[in-house]
């Protein structure tokens, strides 16, 4: 099962490479990877999404709960929760194209960010399952270039991650 | 307030922390800590002759005293020298702290002479590292290395220190910081309460119980505890390799130890057992062999410090995360005044374990007979016999390992110093002086072979600028034995590489360097030989035996097999 698990972890030199060679090390999957400080300076948010039965996700948490520069984890599909992922993508607009890639951007309620003659660029946020269906829309079209910056996530209502 | 340098500051801190020895060898990066060390007398560096033997040494010295050892090497070549030492402490959970000389800060990633990113290199192999960014976190750095290292569940930490940090020129503050508050570390220092009654509750009900402990009792310090636990529930007890003499092996409750080369009473209990107790062990493939036919009507409780440890290889029943001594102490005092509910059942339970000793009981090898050459396991249990089981005894890795594991009765933790976890060849004889310098008084024993020796022999060299009155029982077959042993079962005998030509004369070799060497051909003279070897106390003797290369180990499991799936000799199987 795809899960998201979201790390706070000093932001010190070397703590992205401590968690990602984890999980090369321990033959863990990464399908995506997020991760940028938070309010607090010392401290970045890392949102890794993976897939596993219930005993690796099991080791992958107590692996990474192990570093020492994780100070907090959750697994946000442990619970409700909201996932995020924002997408750039560049795809051709020529003739009749250009008008059906307008109208399927606005049913995706995504955005037209950067126009040349040929071409469209559009941001789209969303779940990776929206994306993805995006992308499939798009390719009779013609897709360019995509850019994903992996998921994000937070839990739903009071729950909260932090110290 | 006192301003010091950054090499001073280490000296100064190494030395507020009560560390006696380090083990080290200079190089360009590493030159101010070394002039630091120089212009003060308390903390004693020990020059080897190659790094890995640093590390080997303040690995073994942490294994027997139980406080990290300490290495101090230079940048590029000296610190890469020091990864394989570094990763049989890590396999082992064995403090360590490592210190390593950097080029300067502003070289860092141009490819400098002697670079190498040491705490790139050594990442999946260290419990934590650290670079130096700024002298004056020189303390505290320092203080979270050795906390982290000794702490929870031990391992080796890398301090890598750029040349620049350490500058003469350049003072500020120390103050040895006597706590340290980290807060993305706080390991556990008791197990959840209910969950100790329940895995109680289970012991009390338990038909046919075994304790399976492991190297987390020995570092943990909980094996006068875990004695006195088994002794009140009158339980068996068998110890991973890591964890023989946590237990008095001499005492009838233990079954000696278990795995591939374990006993048999101790594997086929554990086949056949409804409970097994594991504390400070960690379900290693060398001890459950195939897990998907482990131990099958077996509930499982397993006590550990480190929850990644539990339900790895193989779920448990009762999970318990906590250190070995806090836990194993809560046990005795809900067990006290209790009776286990099933005596019956437990006495038929000891007869089916008698019964199995029995079977085996004289038959594990044929001991030579006069004019023959000597047996390996004779050899161990002679050397077993002159030391009257009270020697520190270190091995290499292979068949003589495994030979000093099964023939000398060990009757205290902290004894058998032996590379578990990694296997690392060339481990006992550095490790073995660590041991020494620091337990000038006992008798020091490294039992290896003639491959695994020649690995790190170099150090003979460091045991006579230091006087190292360690011993050494080669026990020569002139072949990698348990390399060998695989390919006659596996490969149909072709030995492949396998074979030891031209070895030295270990005679000459060992008188080369002002020692005494003696060689054993026959039984008649390996008594009086160890006995001589073990005379005097503050030399070292080297004993090159001459043994049966055509000897295997056994008990073997079978590859893929349960825990009672065992070869036993070259003829027999379960």
């Amino acid at each position: 099962m795809r899960h998201i698990i979201s790390i706070l972890m000093e932001n010190e030199p070397g703590a992205l490479s401590r968690v990602v060679g984890l999980f090369s090390q321990r033959n863990f999957n990464i399908e995506t990877l997020n991760v940028a400080p938070t309010e607090d300076p010392s401290l970045s948010r890392l949102t890794v999404t993976t897939v596993g039965d219930d005993r690796v996700i099991e080791q992958i948490t107590k692996h990474l709960n192990k570093l020492i520069d994780v100070v907090k984890l959750v697994d946000l599909t442990e619970g409700n929760h909201i996932e995020r992922e924002l997408m750039l993508v560049k795809v051709k607009a020529l003739g009749a194209a250009r008008d059906e890639v307008k109208r399927t951007v606005d049913i995706f309620r995504a955005q037209i960010v950067d126009v040349t003659p040929s071409l469209y660029t559009v941001q789209i946020t969303g779940d990776a399952t929206k994306l993805d269906a995006f992308l499939q829309a798009m390719a009779p079209v013609g897709i360019l270039e995509v850019a994903r910056t992996g998921v994000s996530g937070i839990a739903r209502g009071d729950k909260v991650l932090s110290l | 307030m006192e301003l010091l340098s950054g090499a001073d500051m280490i000296a100064r801190f190494l030395q507020d922390e009560g560390v006696e020895y380090i083990y080290g060898y200079p190089g360009g990066a590493a030159l101010h800590i070394y002039d630091a060390l120089f212009r003060q007398d308390k903390v004693k560096h020990i020059l080897v002759r190659h790094e890995q033997a640093a590390t080997h040494a303040a690995d073994g010295y942490a294994r027997a005293a139980g406080k990290p050892g300490v290495v101090l090497v230079t940048s590029g070549p000296g610190a890469t020298n020091a990864v394989t030492g570094i990763a049989t402490a890590y396999m082992d959970s064995i403090p360590m702290v490592v210190l390593c000389g950097q080029v300067m800060s502003h070289l860092i990633g141009d490819d400098a002479f002697q670079e190498t990113d040491i705490v790139g290199v050594t990442r999946p192999i260290v419990k934590h590292s650290f670079s130096i960014r700024h002298p004056s976190e020189i303390p505290e750095v320092l203080k979270k290395a050795f906390y982290l290292a000794a702490t929870g569940r031990p391992g080796p930490v890398v301090v890598d220190i750029p040349k620049d940090m350490t500058a003469p020129t350049e003072r500020y503050e120390y103050i040895y910081p006597k706590k340290i508050k980290m807060r993305s570390y706080n390991p556990v220092t008791r197990g959840h309460a209910g969950q100790i009654k329940k895995a109680v509750e289970l012991m009390l009900k338990a038909k046919r119980p075994v304790f399976y402990t492991g190297g987390g009792v020995v570092t943990g310090k909980a094996s006068e505890g875990l004695t006195d636990l088994v002794k009140q529930l009158g339980f068996p007890i068998t110890t991973t390799l890591m964890g023989i003499g946590s237990y008095p092996q001499s005492d009838r409750q233990c079954l000696g130890w278990l795995g591939m080369h374990g006993s048999y009473e101790s594997n086929m209990a554990m086949h056949h057992a409804d409970l097994i107790i594991a504390i400070g062990a960690r379900f290693d493939d060398r001890v459950t062999n195939n897990t998907s036919k482990f131990c099958p009507t077996a509930k499982i409780i397993h006590v550990d410090v480190d929850p990644s440890s539990i339900s790895k290889t193989v779920r448990a029943d009762v999970p318990i995360v906590g250190p070995a001594s806090s836990v194993v102490n809560e046990m005795i005092s809900l067990v006290q005044g209790q009776s286990i509910s099933q005596p019956e059942a437990l006495a038929e339970w000891w007869q089916k374990i008698d019964g199995w000793r029995a079977e085996r009981e004289g038959k594990l090898y044929e001991p030579s007979k006069p004019g023959e050459v000597l047996k390996p396991q004779e050899v161990v249990e002679a050397l077993c016999r002159v030391t009257r089981g009270e020697a520190y005894v270190t091995t290499d890795v292979g068949q003589h390992q495994m030979f000093a594991a099964q023939y000398y009765k060990f009757e205290k933790p902290n004894r058998l110093i032996t590379s578990g976890g990694l296997g690392t060849m060339g481990f006992g004889f550095p490790a073995a002086m660590g041991i020494k310098q620091n337990f000038p008084d006992e008798d020091v024993v490294c039992v290896t072979g003639e491959g695994s020796f020649q690995m790190m022999m170099q150090e003979l060299s460091t045991c006579k600028q230091y006087g190292v009155g360690v011993k050494i029982v080669n026990l020569n077959n002139a072949s990698l034995g348990m390399v060998r042993q695989w390919q006659d079962l596996n490969y149909k005998s072709r030995h492949a590489q396998s074979y030891m030509e031209s070895l030295p004369d270990f005679h000459m070799l060992i008188e080369a360097y002002g020692f005494t060497a003696i060689t054993v051909n026959t039984l008649d003279e390996l008594e009086p030989a160890l006995e001589r070897a073990f005379a005097n106390k503050h030399e070292l003797v080297f004993l090159d035996v001459k043994v049966d290369p055509f000897e295997h180990v056994y008990p073997m499991q079978v590859p893929l097999g349960a825990m009672r799936d065992m070869l036993l000799s070259k003829t027999e199987r379960t």
